[in-house]
C-alpha cells in the first residue's frame, strides 16, 4: 500500500457489505433516503455534503461531493461559500472555547 | 502492469457502445424520421470548449445556395413534423432568414438554434421580428446561470452578452407566457461532469433568471457533453477522457435506447449529406454507411437500417438520457 488513500477506493464503498450485509443495507437505504429531495433539494443537500465532507476532512467525501454538486448544477462560488461556512463553524467552535479560557485566567490572575 | 482494451472495449473494463448493446439484446436501428435537422455549417462567433464540431471565426464551412436550394426541395418533398436548424452560428450563413422563411413553408415547426451572442452582435431586429412573425421557434444556448461557468465553457463576456439577447428576445414576445413564442434554453455542463436533473435545473434556472434578470423562458433542456471534437480533445489534454468515457458507459440505461434522435431524425450537413445524429456528422459517420446527397433522396431514410456508433453515443444513453430535445421524460 503506496498511500492510505486511494481515489479507485471510494468505487469500492459497496465492498464494506461484505460480512456484515444486513447493517450495510440498513445504512445505505437510509444514506439513499437522506440524499433524496424532501424538504430540501439534492443540490442544496449535496452543498451541506460539501461543507461537512470539509470538516470531517474525507478525501472520499470532498471527490464525491465536489462532482455531486457540478452535476446537481451547483457553481465554485457557491460550493466555495459552503467550504467557508464549514470553516467558520470550525474555527467559531475553536474560537468560542476562547471564553472558557479567559474565564479560567482570569479567575487564577490578580 | 497495465491492462489493455481488448478487442470489444474501449478501455479495459468498459465495452464499446455497439457490444454493450447486443449485451443487452438491443439493435441500434432508424425509425420512421420525424424531424429533418440542418447543420448549416461550422463558422461561429464563438469557440466554446465543449463544441463537437470544434466550430469557431476559424471554420469557413457554410451551406451555399445551391445545398439551400436542395435541402429547401427536400424539406417540401417531405413533409417532417419538424425542421431544426443548428450550426455552427445559424445566424452568420448568407442568406440565413431566407433559407428559415423557405422551410416555414413546407414545415409547421421550425426550431433554429441559436448561441445568442451571435443573435446580438450580428444580426439586427428585423431577423428576430421575422422569425417571430413565422412562428420559429428558439432553442437558446445557456449552459448555467452563473456567468463564471458561463464564460470558462463559451468565453469572456458571454453570459453577459446573453442575458441582455435573452431581454430583447422577451421585449418580442418569445418566452412570455400567452405569446405563443417559445424560447428554449439548453444547458451542457461546464466540464467533464453530467448534467443536473433537467426538471430540477428548468425549476432553478426560472427563479433565478427572473429573480436577477427579469428573464423568462419557456423550457430548460439539459444535454450531457459529447465527447468529440474541441471537447474530446479537452478531456484528452486534461486527463479526463478515460474516466468520463468510464462514467458516461457506468450510466448506460437501456430504457434510453428506443427513443434516442438517432432513430427518428435525418441530419443534413452544410454540403447536403446526409447523416442519423449531429454527433456521427460530427464523427463522419454518414446514414447508411456511405455518403448520400439530399438531392438524390425523394422520401425519408428508410426505416430498419442500423444507426452507425461511437463511444461517443454512451453521451446520449446516461441516466434518463438525453435526446434533441433534452433529457427524456
Amino acid at each position: 500500500m503506496e498511500t492510505y488513500y486511494d481515489p479507485a477506493d471510494l468505487g469500492k464503498f459497496a465492498e464494506i457489505a461484505k460480512d456484515a450485509p444486513e447493517l450495510a443495507t440498513k445504512f445505505f437505504d437510509y444514506y439513499q433516503a437522506v440524499f433524496s429531495e424532501g424538504e430540501l433539494t439534492e443540490r442544496e443537500k449535496a452543498l451541506i455534503a460539501l461543507a461537512v465532507a470539509h470538516s470531517v476532512q474525507c478525501p472520499y467525501c470532498i471527490d464525491a461531493y465536489t462532482k455531486s454538486c457540478l452535476e446537481k448544477g451547483s457553481n465554485l462560488g457557491e460550493m466555495t461559500e459552503a467550504v467557508h461556512v464549514a470553516n467558520a463553524i470550525r474555527g467559531g467552535a475553536a474560537l468560542v472555547h476562547g471564553v472558557q479560557m479567559r474565564k479560567i485566567a482570569e479567575k487564577l490572575s490578580l | 502492469m497495465t491492462a489493455t482494451a481488448t478487442a470489444t472495449e474501449i478501455r479495459p473494463g468498459v465495452r464499446t457502445f455497439s457490444s454493450c448493446l447486443a449485451s443487452h439484446g438491443l439493435a441500434l436501428t432508424r425509425d420512421r424520421a420525424t424531424t429533418l435537422q440542418i447543420n448549416v455549417g461550422l463558422n461561429c462567433n464563438l469557440a466554446c470548449r465543449h463544441c463537437h464540431h470544434s466550430a469557431g471565426p476559424g471554420r469557413h464551412e457554410v451551406m451555399g445556395t445551391e445545398t439551400m436550394k436542395a435541402v429547401t426541395a427536400y424539406a417540401a418533398r417531405v413533409a417532417f413534423d419538424t425542421v431544426d436548424v443548428t450550426g455552427g452560428a445559424p445566424e452568420l450563413v448568407p442568406g440565413i432568414a431566407e433559407f428559415i422563411a423557405e422551410l416555414a413553408r413546407s414545415t409547421k415547426r421550425v426550431l433554429f438554434r441559436t448561441n445568442l451572442v451571435a443573435l446580438h452582435d450580428h444580426c439586427d431586429a428585423a431577423l428576430v421580428e421575422r422569425f417571430a412573425a413565422l412562428g420559429v421557434t428558439l432553442f437558446a444556448s445557456l449552459p448555467s446561470i452563473n456567468a463564471g461557468q458561463a464564460d470558462s465553457q463559451r468565453g469572456s463576456g458571454v453570459f453577459e452578452t446573453s442575458v441582455a439577447m435573452l431581454r430583447r428576445l422577451n421585449g418580442a414576445g418569445y418566452g412570455v407566457a400567452g405569446s405563443g413564442l417559445e424560447l428554449n434554453l439548453v444547458a451542457n455542463p461546464s466540464g467533464a461532469f453530467l448534467p443536473a436533473a433537467q426538471q430540477a435545473a428548468e425549476r432553478r434556472f426560472r427563479q433565478e433568471l427572473a429573480r436577477r434578470y427579469g428573464v423568462a423562458f419557456s423550457s430548460l433542456f439539459t444535454f450531457a457533453n459529447v465527447p468529440l471534437g474541441r471537447f474530446r480533445e479537452w478531456l484528452a489534454a486534461s486527463g479526463n477522457l478515460g474516466d468520463y468515457l468510464e462514467k458516461l458507459a457506468a450510466g448506460f440505461n437501456p430504457c434510453t435506447v428506443p427513443g434516442l434522435m438517432c432513430r427518428r431524425q435525418a441530419v443534413i450537413d452544410w454540403r447536403g449529406y446526409l447523416f442519423d445524429c449531429d454527433f456521427n456528422l460530427a464523427a463522419g459517420l454518414p446514414l447508411g454507411g456511405s455518403p448520400i446527397h439530399v438531392s438524390e433522396l425523394n422520401g425519408p431514410p428508410p426505416a430498419g437500417i442500423a444507426v452507425p456508433t461511437g463511444d461517443y453515443c454512451y453521451a446520449c444513453t446516461a441516466g434518463a438520457g438525453f435526446t434533441c430535445a433534452g433529457a427524456i421524460s
